[in-house]
This record gives structure tokens, sequence and C-alpha cells, in this order.
């Protein structure tokens, strides 16, 4: 099996989190499987952005045939592993199953994904193989769930495919950057290997398309046929206020990035704030309570009710002993050399000043204001076109300028894995259709 | 409060439940705790020459993740030592006068009989019931169902029996006939006091798929045997209502077959059995279902008004009818009730593919279907595959001719209302 990535150390910080949704044994998911009503075009495949056969996958489970259940899913997501566990299938599947109606819980979807797919990647059980070749090759920039779901839908077409990422590992935020609770590195990476077992997938890492020492455009449109970005979001955005430069002050991701691969150190930090309201920063203060910080505080300019990370989520994080600190707009970081505090405007309905201030102490403070979007390193490529830095495409992922496709965070703003994964498939299929000039 | 008091040709017990003939009735200890749980009576595992078993015994069919809703065995009558079978019969009787008792037996020559008769009401027995029913092992050795299968041997039996026994004679039926109707007119003309059904039905209830073996496995063979649990209650209601509705059949019956509950209690005497027998369900549960199985009775026999067993017994029999006679200008038509569809889509596709094409996508674009009621023909495949109990109900269709049975229609011309559900 190709190596994906230099190996994780073994003793990373995330390896202290336990799954927040265990997995199913047998027996429990045999349960679960037979409560599905196996409804008719059913509205959880409508919601699921890859359109599993839902109802087809559980009867599978249902009736032994574990097999052809995983099949089912990897068919039509070759993610399907990760998703099931990173997937907020509150808002998607789950949150269309029909017993919503009759006040009957939902069927646990996603535990039933996860456990058809684990015992897939557990038994290596591989269903595709590559195509005949075709002659035809496509560069993936970027390998996050977006460019691996377009790699391996264009292998199983017989296309050759080379993914070009600038870390050191594969999977993108799979790997880097979802809750550790939720999925960690080892199994995201477990996860790629498995998808690059279909064979025939290069993979350049350690250098960026378009950076010092990584090939330019104009290589690759020598070289390849067509060019599929999934690019993700780029780095963290700042805030540029007083003392923003003191130590113990981080991007949200990159933080993330750091005790998911490596370890990090929060001796003596009795204190964390976490600013935004977003599920990075939601995901910011369950992690670092799970890491052993015992105050932590999310700081967010608006309220409960208007803050855009998963309702869901929050009340997990609120049970595990999340703080809030509502309608605070941050001024300025104080503390000699060291972070200490937040000191902070209270903001009135109208998010606008009141005229009081106080401070939030925080030895360690997380900006989960948002990311940066990377159009920009495609703007000079004439026929691309960006809103708001995103990469603009049609329905089918193409681009403005020709043999150009693009999917995933970089062309819809930042979603989720689900709809990566949906997007580069639908990008392959449509590269297919013009490699193959439209007969296919 | 009703009065639950049950008499099934003489045998009288406080309640109609009763245990059937089977392990849960093996031993005096055992009946004694299922007459402290609150059943009405049992009949003893049968008697007879004792005989030897197998391993294993029992195999069980599942459906959509429900364990056993069918069970089957390949055990025979009672494995235990006469001697000590006949010791806990009274020691049962002493206990428990109120209670009855009644003692299964299957042996095969008229002096066997005449002695195992006798010492089983010397012991105390309030009933015999004859096993002409066990369909699998002992039928090889000339008895059980290879008894109950002939009615000249069956009648020639229940005589022998009546003549020697000084207690009700109930002769149990097997299922494993064409018509059961020949049957109970012979055990009736052998001079019986009532009947008990069904016994199992022969069956495979599986196949090992993984070792090509029948199940249960006995080491790398199996056999044929007896089917029974909630699966055979339809087949069990049928044969007991044939001969309930029958003119010269006159019994008092005993009923038996996947009752799992007061309610299919209910359906067995509603169809002409006076007291009700259960095995399956009690070794799948135990005998404390019984104690549902007397409250529920009571507070549905009190919510309909009905004093006592008789007020209930064969109410359902004259409305089981011939197909001829059955009106074929009613018509209905399902109706899905908006508010509590939760859009599941089951009753199209089950329309669609199995029934006649009338369950169509709302056109507003909602999830709840849609039923053209010009072709629905009312069969009733919705309902039944429809989640939510009472979101679809079938509905009369008013201002129709006049009734007319296919009888009517071919006796005397009656108008018969236009097909639907032919396009
Ligand atoms: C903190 C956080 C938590 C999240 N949690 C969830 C969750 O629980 N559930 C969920 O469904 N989604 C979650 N998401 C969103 C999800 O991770 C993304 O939507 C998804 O990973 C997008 O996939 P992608 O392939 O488009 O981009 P990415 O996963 O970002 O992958 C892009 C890859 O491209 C590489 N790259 C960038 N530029 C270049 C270049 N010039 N040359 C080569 N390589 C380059 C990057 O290094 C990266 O590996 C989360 C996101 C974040 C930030
Ligand atoms: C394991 C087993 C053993 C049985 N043994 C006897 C028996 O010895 N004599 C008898 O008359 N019926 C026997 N039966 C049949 C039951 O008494 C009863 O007629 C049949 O199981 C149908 O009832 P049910 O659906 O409630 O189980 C046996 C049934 C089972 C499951
Ligand atoms: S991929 Fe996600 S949304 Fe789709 S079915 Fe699986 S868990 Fe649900």
């Amino acid at each position: 099996m190709p190596d994906s990535s230099p190996s994780l150390p073994p003793d990373r910080s995330e390896t202290v989190f336990e799954d927040f949704k265990p997995a199913y044994d047998e027996k429990q998911a045999l349960v679960e499987a037979n409560r599905c009503l196996y409804c008719f075009d059913a509205p959880c495949q409508t919601a699921c952005p890859t359109h599993i056969d839902i109802a087809g996958f559980i009867r599978k489970i249902a009736t032994g045939n574990t097999r052809g259940s995983a099949k089912t899913i990897l068919d039509s997501n070759i993610l399907g592993m990760s998703c099931a566990r990173v997937c907020p299938v509150e808002v998607l599947c789950v949150g269309e199953c029909v017993h919503n109606h009759q006040d009957v819980p939902p069927i646990a979807i996603g535990k039933l994904q996860r456990y058809a797919t684990d015992k897939a990647l557990e038994e290596g059980w591989q269903f595709f193989e590559a195509g005949a070749p075709t002659g035809k090759r496509v560069a993936l920039i970027g390998g996050g769930p977006a460019s691996l779901a377009a790699a391996h839908q264009l292998r199983r077409y017989g296309h050759g495919v080379t993914i070009f990422e600038a870390r050191e590992r594969l999977g993108g935020l799979n790997t880097n950057g979802v809750a550790p609770y939720k999925l960690r590195a080892d199994d995201a990476l477990a996860e790629v290997d498995y998808v690059l077992a279909i064979g025939g997938i290069e993979v350049q890492t350690g250098v960026a398309v378009g950076g010092p020492g990584g090939s330019s455009f104009a290589d690759l449109e020598r070289d390849y046929d067509a060019i599929f970005l999934g690019i993700g979001l780029g780095a963290d955005s700042v805030m540029k206020v007083p003392g923003a430069d003191l130590a113990g002050i981080h991007g949200a991701v990159a933080f993330i990035e750091a005790f998911k691969t490596g370890t990090v150190d929060l001796e003596g930090v009795t204190h964390a704030a976490v600013i935004g309201g977003g599920n990075t920063a939601v995901d910011c203060v369950r992690e670092l309570l799970g890491l052993g910080v015992p105050c932590v505080q999310m700081v967010y300019r608006g309220d409960e009710a208007g803050m855009s990370g998963y309702e869901h989520e929050w009340d997990e994080a609120k049970i595990e002993g999340a703080q809030a600190v509502w309608r605070a707009m941050p001024l300025a970081f104080e503390g000699a050399g060291r972070v200490a505090g937040v000191r902070c405007a209270a903001l009135d309905d109208q998010k606008k000043p009141t005229g009081r201030e106080f401070t939030v102490p925080a030895a360690l403070v997380l900006l989960a204001i948002g990311q940066s979007k990377l159009g920009a390193l495609v703007a000079g490529l004439p026929g691309i076109a960006l809103n708001n830095g995103r990469i603009v495409v049609d329905e089918g992922g193409a681009t403005g300028r020709s043999r150009y496709y693009a999917g995933g965070d970089c062309a819809n703003g930042g979603k989720e894995v689900v709809n990566a994964v949906a997007e580069g498939k639908a990008a392959a299929n449509t590269i297919h259709h013009h490699l193959t000039n439209g007969r296919e | 409060m009703a009065d639950l008091r049950a008499n099934t040709g003489g045998i009288r017990s406080p309640n109609p439940f009763w245990l059937a003939s089977a392990p849960p009735t093996n031993s005096g200890d055992q009946i004694k705790r299922a007459f402290d749980a609150g059943w009405g009576g049992a009949v003893w595992k049968t008697l007879g020459s004792p005989i030897q078993n197998v391993s294993s015994r029992f195999g069980a069919l599942n459906f959509r993740g429900t364990r056993a809703v069918g069970f089957n065995n390949i055990e025979l009558i009672t494995d235990r030592p006469l001697e000590v079978n006949f010791r806990e019969i009274v020691d049962v009787k002493k206990h428990y006068p109120d209670n009855a008792v009644i003692v299964s037996l299957m042996v095969e020559t008229e002096e066997e009989w005449r002695d195992i008769i006798k010492r089983s009401i010397d012991a105390g027995a309030d009933g015999l019931e004859l096993n002409f029913g066990c369909p699998h092992g002992m039928c090889e050795r000339g008895m059980g169902s290879a008894v109950g299968q002939e009615p000249k041997i069956n009648e020639r039996i229940t005589s022998w029996a009546v003549g020697y026994s000084t207690v009700p004679v109930l002769v149990k039926l097997t299922p494993n006939v064409s018509d059961i109707l020949p049957h109970g007119r012979a055990a009736q003309r052998g001079g019986a006091h009532g009947v008990s059904l069904i016994n199992t039905i022969k069956s495979i209830i599986g196949v090992d798929i993984d070792r090509f073996v029948l199940e249960p496995r006995v080491a790398g063979l199996s056999t044929n045997g007896g089917y029974c649990g909630a699966a055979v209650k339809p087949i069990a209601l049928h044969m007991v209502a044939q001969l309930a509705r029958d003119h010269e059949f006159q019994l008092p019956i005993s009923g038996i077959g996947g009752i799992s509950n007061w309610r299919d209690a209910v359906e067995f005497l509603l169809l002409g059995s006076s007291s009700v027998q259960v095995c399956t369900e009690v070794m799948l549960r135990g005998y404390r279902v019984v104690e549902d199985m007397i409250e529920g009775l009571n507070t549905y026999m009190d919510e309909k008004g009905i004093a006592n067993l008789d007020g209930l017994v064969g109410k359902a029999i004259p409305s089981y009818s011939e197909w001829g006679n059955l009106d074929l200008n009613y018509d209905t038509v399902a109706k899905i009730n908006p508010s509590s569809c939760i859009g599941c889509q089951l009753c199209m596709v089950a329309c669609m593919d199995g029934a006649h094409q009338c369950i169509h996508p709302n056109p507003d674009g909602t999830r709840v279907p849609f039923v053209d009621e010009s072709e629905c023909v009312g069969c009733n495949l919705c309902q039944i595959v429809c989640p939510v109990p009472g979101c679809i109900t079938l509905e009369e269709v008013k201002d129709r001719l006049p009734p007319a049975s296919w009888n009517d229609h071919v006796e005397h011309g009656a108008a018969l209302r236009e097909k639907k559900g032919v396009h």
C-alpha cells in the first residue's frame, strides 16, 4: 500500500480524547438497523450531499451483508468512514429521518455507516478497481477530502492522477483539523491509505504548487490534461489589536493541527479564551477542556441564539463545562511577554459598544474568527473568477478557465468534509466527460 | 371484574389460560410455579413409554431483528420415568385442587392405554388429553400424528380411552391434514368430551448455510420438526373456526397455537375456544406472561360489558362465511391523514410494486403521498406497511349499488359495480 505520509508521533496530545460517539458492536448495529423503516426515495439520502443509498446500506447491515453495505456506502462516498464520524448528521441525514416526525429517535445513520466502513477498513475489503488506462493525466492540488475523492473517482475511470500536497501528510483537515473526539489523525491517515489502495495515485508531498520549489501552473498545464484545485482554506485570520503578538495567542486551526499531529504544552494554563462563535470556536473550547484546561471561555460578539456553531455541538460543550462571554468584542490582549487576559468592550443588541469594558483572564487565546481564502493563488490565471476569495465554479466543478476545476472549501467557502467529497467527485465526473470529449 | 372461570368438556379451571403439554409442563415443580404465577390449568407433558431425546432440539425463525417469531422442535414425549411423573401429579393436585391438571397421553396398544389412563386418574388427573398430534419421531413409531391423520384409528383409540376413563377426555388434533373436519368429527364419534388444537406443524425451521445441514443440527443430521409460536396463529385460528362453525361438530374446543398475549387469546375465544393453551411464549418469556393475559382479558371483557366467557366464546363465528357470500359492491378507499404522515412513502412503493399503482408522489411537492381514489381497490396493503398507527384508514365509499355477492350475481343476476384498478 502506498505510504501517504511520514508516521505520526505516538505521543500526540490528541490521543487523550475518546470517541464522543462510540462505535457500535454487532448486536447494537443489528438492533438499530432493524429500526430503519427502509423508506422509499428516502429523505436522508436526499439530505446527504453524496446521496448514499442509506436505506439500502442499513438493510444490508440488518441482513448480515456488511460487506455489501460498505460497498454501497463507499461507491457513493469513498471517504464514508471519516464522514460517518465527522458529518454533522443532526443537520444532514439524521435530521431528515422520518422518525423525527413521530417523535421517535431518528436512526443513528452515522454510527451504522461507521459500523460498515470500519469493518471494510479493518478487513481491507477493496471494492473498486482502476479503469483501463486512458493515457490522460490529471493534477490534483491539495491532498484533502476534495482531491482524494476526485482522485479515486478518476482512477476508476482509468485516468492517471497526481496529488500535490503542500504539507507532509495527506488528508487535509481530516488529518489536521477535525476534532480528535470525532476522528483522530491516525484514523484519517488509515483512510487515506485505503483510498490510495486503488493504485496508481501518485503523491508528491511537502511542496506547495505555485510556491518556492513547487511546480508552477505553467508546468502543470504542460504536463497534465486537467487540473483540479482542492486547496481548502488558508491561514487563520488574525486580530489587529494591541498585544496581538504576545506569546500564547494562536490561530485556532494552527493550534489544532499542532496537537493533532504533535504535542502542545498546556502546563500552568488555568484559563483560556477562544475568540469566535462558529464551529471551530466550539471545537476549540471542547478540545481545550479535554486537554485539561480547567476554565475555557468562548468570547463572542453576539449572543447564544446568534452563534453560527451548531446547537447540538454547543450543547455538548456546555455539558463538558464550557463557558461563554456573550456580546463581547476584544479590544486588546493584555500581559507582559505572555498573554494574561483579553480586554473586551461590552456590546448591545445591535453589536454596538455600550461603553463598559472588562478583562477575560486567559493565559492562552485561540483565534477562531475564520480562515483566509486561497483564491489568490490562481487569481492571475485568465478566466478564473473569484468571489470573495472563493474560486467560482459551475455545478460540475468547472472554473471559467479551460482544463481547470475546483471543489471543496476553496470553492464553497468552507463547508463540511462530505461537501468536499461530493464536489470532488462531481468535478472528477466532469473532467472525465471532458477528457473523453463527452463520449462518456 | 369479569368471571373468567372456564369449562372445556367438563374440565374446569379458574381462568381459561392453560399451559400446553410441552417443556413448561415437564415436572411438578414447574407446574406448581406456573399455578403460583396464575395459570388456570396445565396439560402435563405427554406421558408414554419414556424415550431418549436428541441434542439439540429447538430452532427458531427470526424476522427483521425479532427473534423467534416462529419456533420448532424435534423433541419427543416425556423422557422422565412414569412413576416420577405420577408421584408429582399427586403432589400437585394435593396442593392445587382448584387448578386443572390434564394429563397428556400417548401409547400404542389398548392395554397400554387402559393401564396409563388408570394410573393418571388414580394420580388425580382432572382430564386426559390424547396426543394424536406429534408430527415427528413418535409418528414414525405409529403414534402421534400417524393416529391423528387417520380418522378411523383416531375414533377407535378415542373410544378405548373414553371407555376406560372416568374423567373428561380431550383429543389433541394435528394440523398436518388437508381438512380438519373429518378428524374432529372422528373424535366426536369416538366419544371425546372435547378437542384441543393445534399441535405443531411439520416443518424445517432453517438450514445452516455454512454447514449445509438442516436446523436444529444433531451431529451431521437433522429431521423435520414441529412448528409453533406466533407465526402459526393464523393456521390455528382457521382450524379452530372450521370446527366451531361446522354443524355436525358439537364438541368444546381448547384452542392452541401461537398465543402470546391476551389479544391472541380473545381471538381464539371469539372463534369458539372455551380455553386456550400456550407453549412457545412461555418457553420464550416464562410463566409470568400470564399476569398480563388475565388482566388484559379481564379489562377487555369489562370494557365490552361481557360478564363471563360464555358471552365471548364463538362470538365471531357468524362472520365466518364463504367467499361467494361477500358483498362485491362494498367499496373502500385508502385515506392518508396528512397530519400524522411522516413521509416514509412505504405505502407508495408498496402500492406501486405490490398492488394497484394508485398512490403517487404528491403534486404539491410534500412527502405525503396522494391516493388516486378512482383507482384504489381498498386492498389494505398501504395500511399494512404504514409504520404510523391510524395514519392510513380505509373508508367506505358512499352512494354505491345495493349489496350483491357473487352468489347473488350468478343466481339472480344482481348488478355488480364497475371494476377498479384494472388499468
Ligand atoms: C477546525 C475545523 C473543524 C472541522 N470539523 C469538521 C467536522 O467536524 N465535520 C466536517 O464535516 N467538517 C469539518 N470541518 C470542515 C472540513 O474539514 C472541510 O470542509 C474539509 O476538510 C474540506 O476539504 P478540502 O479538501 O476542500 O480542503 P482541506 O481539507 O483543507 O484540504 C486542502 C489541502 O490542500 C493543501 N494545499 C493548500 N494549498 C496548497 C498548494 N498551493 N499546493 C499544495 N497543497 C496545498 C492543504 O495543505 C490541505 O492539505 C472542519 C474544519 C475545521 C477548520
Ligand atoms: C419443545 C416442544 C415440545 C412439545 N411437546 C409436546 C408434547 O409432548 N405433547 C403435545 O401434545 N404437544 C407438544 N408440543 C406442542 C405444544 O403443546 C403446542 O401444541 C404447540 O407448541 C402450539 O402452541 P404454541 O404456539 O403456543 O407453542 C410441544 C411443543 C414444543 C415447542
Ligand atoms: S456521509 Fe454523512 S451525511 Fe451522508 S449519510 Fe453518511 S453520515 Fe450522513
